[in-house]
């Protein structure tokens, strides 16, 4: 079967400054399960991209496999999408990036695709500061195996089958603050007001950008017992603060209350207004976003928001100073260094 | 035995001593006096402390295959002793330090002896622990070139290339040589039977090994993405392409115009390829065969996504880890038909560096043209020892092939673009770069199945006519990639041989053996897979085929039987897989064994 969204266009949707409406910014018809949290996922991220005027085929949009890798088809039908094998998108996006750092990646992925199978990867690529959003829709088990338990389900979470997970979870959050990742956020696919300046804030980002976004699988992980079911992460959520995005160049309307509210400026400009901050956590600081996380586990919560920030890293491009322009776009002429300089070569081998 | 430019020299040294540019330097200045070499070294899988040799074949014929028998031994190296004093012919000669006196077991009354004080005589001249480890291996050389009558200028001038910018270096490496020369002067009757004499053999040809040739090829090529994982025998083609780039890839703000990746693994390694190629970057890798064993999935999705890549297959000695440092042509089956799913790759095997850098230029053309893998099945022997070959050529009317893509502007004139439409019935559709269209173009790459549209489908009429419009892309490839090399005008015999990579020099002796024997046979090179027709050509001409390749299970006749359909009765195995290169003796040997008297 083969979905395509149907043509119909609402007269009055609302256009962003490029004159596009939301409709330029979806995909095709979702075929996942009816509430998967995935799709509100997707929905956020078409949300984002539409309020950030970003050109939608700037965006290459890149992921593994499982439910939530099929998910690039579903948003952002003018983007270029790479749907690649099972848990390596990392390497796929590390070359694409390398070929054209002025695109934007959006690399989306499943907990099994990234904390099991494509582990290794996500590690490098966190360590490579890779200039990419990384958003891992999180379900704490393997959708579209039928399933089965990944490894981030919580120790003692209860699948729908009434088995009880023994193993420790993979926190890919702590994982990513531990490996130096430079922008690490976690968020619920039920939150929206949440979840898209955190998508806004991660594609503005400079750098490797980890969003770790609990979304319950409603056909096989939204039972009682389970921790990531839309009722549990209700019940459990602390939010390290609200927070607003406010892009670059762009005046600020409102007036936030001195004290209590942090303001991070970000590489291009752009604002993250934080308020109602959590008590003794600081975006800026490593040491204090690995005790936030820490606590609210032990506690049994669901810390969301931005958990740290740092846009003094270098991203891979700058590590390796490559050229500003894409390598895609140098001319073969100008790459090939012609006869001349093969016969010196030659020269010096005979 | 008294033979002008013929011989065979073997080194034995101990790993991480300094000797490989001392034993270089012999070799290449024989190359300089006009005569052919072909240098190999037979190394140990260890960094320090573990037996190294490196032979060095000299014939004025022009064979530059490994021939068995050791004329002359070059042992300093205790721990092999035993056996190098058994390599040698009878009849040779065997060089040793006589510092410490030789042990009685080690006498072989059929070979002459010649002793040099090498480490006594070091270790008087020079004070520096290094220097006289290092100048021992130059007062061998040194001696060498005086039991060999090698022109004492020749190695002068090579010494002032290699210390060109640290002259400082120069007077103390020729007096080292010098040291030896005195002492076979005054010690030893010089020259020995066989000797070298100047020759013009050897024309402009250079002297250079494969993996430096690929990876000079991929900056010619283009390439601007390298995404690798270190392996032997792998590992100098990206650091070659890396320090050709590094001179001739610089922007005028300083600034690299590629971009190097030392991947976590050779699935990453080729993830980054595919992902670079699909973002319109021409870009490779290079491993060997367990890195192309892990490769397995993602150029399974190459194929079937229709993703340029490039992958240089340095092999070695498998299965497994193997023998890690020595040489084999074991990985045609695993890469012909790499990954799960009727998967099938275009390989192209080179035989000399000359080739290793046309080929490497000439797959990124192919790679994107076909949209697919393009393997280079290089091995150990032609990637890491020098090879006298034809000069490097580069015709800069030459234009680089980007294959078929369409541009924002061809996009504006299409209503609806199908990734996987063959609009031009030649199997090979159009594809887009990310970022080239606002509106058009776009589509989700993918390994599941798709229609033309590039849309997920399931529908098995979609996914069948997807599958053998790869079919026909295949037979297309048939006519792009590199025709074989033929030996012959006109067919001769109803016996033919075929032979490919680094079997080549060896083949050549063999039929030149055979011929001296009274056997003429056809011959054919092969040059890429799939066959091209020339090669069915050949094999339906004639009756009985030998197939000289260096594994156990006669991987090539196994996929000429395949996908040639030809009764296996006419094909016959001639092999060789101990690691060590083939030689044109057991060709013939073997060949021999199938022939009437
Ligand atoms: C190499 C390989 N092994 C196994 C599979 C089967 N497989 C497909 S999706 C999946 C798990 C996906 O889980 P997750 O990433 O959490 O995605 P979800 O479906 O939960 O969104 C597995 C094991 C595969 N496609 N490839
Ligand atoms: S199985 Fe679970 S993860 Fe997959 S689509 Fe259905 S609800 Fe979503
Ligand atoms: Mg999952």
């Amino acid at each position: 079967m083969s979905f395509v969204r149907p043509q119909f266009r609402h007269p009055h949707l609302p256009k962003n400054e490029l004159g596009y409406t939301t409709r330029e910014y979806e995909g095709s018809l979702s075929t996942l399960c009816a509430g998967c949290g995935h799709d509100s996922i997707g929905a956020a991220i078409v949300q984002a991209c539409f309020e950030m005027n970003i050109e939608p085929h700037q965006v290459a949009k890149l992921s593994g496999i499982g439910c939530s890798s099929k998910t690039p088809a579903y948003f952002l039908g003018n983007s270029h999408g790479f749907n690649t094998v099972h848990g390596r998108m990392p390497s796929v996006a590390t070359g694409a990036n390398m070929a054209n750092r002025d695109l934007i990646y959006l690399g989306v992925s499943g907990d099994g695709d990234t904390a099991s199978i494509g582990m290794g990867q996500f590690v490098h690529a966190v360590r490579r500061n890779l200039n990419m959003t990384y958003i891992v829709m999180n379900n704490g088990c393997y959708g579209l195996t039928k399933g089965q338990d990944s490894a981030t389900a919580d120790m003692g979470s209860k699948s729908k089958a009434g088995s009880v997970n023994p193993f420790e979870a993979i926190d890919l959050c702590g994982l990513a603050l531990e490996l130096g990742a430079s922008f690490v956020a976690q968020s619920f696919s039920g939150d929206k007001q949440q979840l898209i300046p955190l998508i806004k804030a991660a594609m503005h980002h400079h750098g490797f950008a980890f969003l770790n976004v609990i979304s319950p699988c409603v056909t096989f992980n939204n039972n009682v017992g389970s921790t990531k079911s839309y009722d549990y992460v209700r019940q459990h959520v602390q939010a390290t603060a609200t927070m607003d995005f406010v892009p670059p160049a762009t005046e600020i309307t409102t007036s936030y209350a001195e004290g209590a509210d942090a303001n991070v400026t970000m590489h291009d400009g752009s604002l993250l207004h934080l308020h109602k901050l959590a008590q003794g956590w600081d975006p800026s600081d490593r040491m204090s976003a690995i005790e936030a996380l820490q606590r609210s586990r032990m506690e049994g919560k669901v810390l969301t928001g931005l958990v740290y920030y740092d846009d003094k890293g270098k991203d891979l491009h700058d590590v390796l100073n490559t050229s500003a322009r894409p390598l895609n776009s140098i001319p073969m002429t100008e790459l090939c260094p012609g006869s001349a300089k093969l016969r010196e070569i030659n020269a010096g081998l005979q | 035995m008294s033979a002008c430019n013929d011989f065979v020299v073997r080194f034995a040294n101990v790993n991480g001593t300094g000797s490989a540019s001392a034993n270089y330097l012999f070799a290449k200045s024989i190359f300089r006096m006009g005569i052919p070499v072909s240098p190999k070294n037979i190394f140990p899988s260890n960094i320090q402390g573990l037996p190294t040799w490196y032979e060095v074949r000299v014939s004025e014929k022009g064979y530059l295959g490994r021939r068995e028998g050791v004329d002359l031994c070059v042992s300093v190296n205790p721990q092999s002793m035993k056996q190098d004093v058994q390599c040698v012919k009878p009849g040779g000669y065997f060089v040793y330090d006589n510092t410490k006196p030789l042990a009685d077991e080690l006498v072989r009354p059929d070979i002459t002896y010649i002793g040099i004080p090498l480490m006594e005589t070091c270790n008087r001249e020079y004070t520096d622990a290094r220097q006289r480890q290092l100048f021992k291996n130059v007062m061998y050389v040194g001696a060498l070139s005086a039991l060999l009558e090698i022109e004492f200028s020749v190695l002068e001038d090579l010494l002032r290339e290699q210390f060109a910018g640290k002259e400082k270096l120069i007077a103390p490496n020729v007096k080292a040589l010098q040291l030896g020369i005195d002492f076979i002067h005054q010690n030893v009757p010089y020259p020995l039977p066989f000797r070298v004499e100047r020759r013009d053999l050897v024309g402009n040809s250079i002297l250079t090994d494969g993996n430096s040739a690929c990876g000079l090829g991929a900056v010619y090529g283009g390439a601007t993405v390298v995404a690798w994982y270190p392996i032997t025998p792998s590992t100098s083609v990206a650091e070659a392409f890396h320090s050709y780039a590094d001179e001739l890839r610089i922007d005028a703000d300083g600034r690299s115009n590629y971009a190097i990746v030392q991947a976590e693994d050779e699935l990453a390694a080729i993830g980054m390829v595919i992902g670079a190629t699909w973002n319109g970057s021409r870009s490779f890798t290079a491993t060997s065969g367990p890195g192309v064993s892990l490769m397995n999935e993602f150029l399974g999705l190459a194929y079937f996504a229709e993703i340029p890549v490039v992958l240089i297959d340095v092999q070695r000695t498998g299965p497994s880890t193997g023998m890690p440092t020595r040489t084999q042509q074991s990985d045609i089956t695993l890469a012909a038909y790499a990954s799960h799913g009727d998967t099938k790759h275009v390989l192209l095997f080179p035989s000399t560096p000359t080739e290793c850098f046309d080929m490497t230029a000439d797959s990124f053309d192919l790679a994107e043209r076909l949209q697919t893998p393009i393997m280079i099945m290089s091995d150990l022997d032609l990637g890491m020892n020098d090879h006298m070959c034809e000069p490097f050529h580069w015709d800069d009317a030459r234009t680089h092939d980007r294959g078929k893509i369409y541009t924002a502007e061809h996009l504006e004139k299409i209503t609806r673009y199908g990734r996987y439409l063959d609009t031009d019935g030649d199997g090979i559709p159009y594809r887009t770069i990310p970022g080239a269209h606002p509106t058009k173009g776009s589509y989700v790459v993918r390994g599941t199945s798709r229609d033309e549209h590039a849309v997920y489908t399931e529908d098995s009429a979609a996914y069948k006519r997807n599958m053998d419009r790869l079919t026909k892309k295949w037979e297309t490839a048939k006519t792009l990639v590199h025709a074989p090399q033929r030996y012959q005008e006109k067919y001769v015999s109803k016996l033919g041989v075929l032979f490919f990579g680094t079997s080549t020099q060896s083949a050549e002796e063999a039929l030149d053996l055979l011929r001296e024997k009274g056997h003429v046979l056809d011959a054919l090179r092969l040059r890429s897979f799939p066959f091209h027709h020339a090669v069915s050509d050949f094999v339906a001409s004639h009756e009985t085929v030998f197939v000289i390749e260096q594994n156990r299970d006669g991987q090539m006749r196994g996929l000429l039987i395949t996908e040639l359909n030809v009764d296996p009765h006419r094909f016959i195995s001639v092999l060789n897989y101990d690691g060590m290169p083939i030689t044109a003796d057991t060709i013939m040997q073997q060949i021999l064994s199938h022939l009437p008297n």
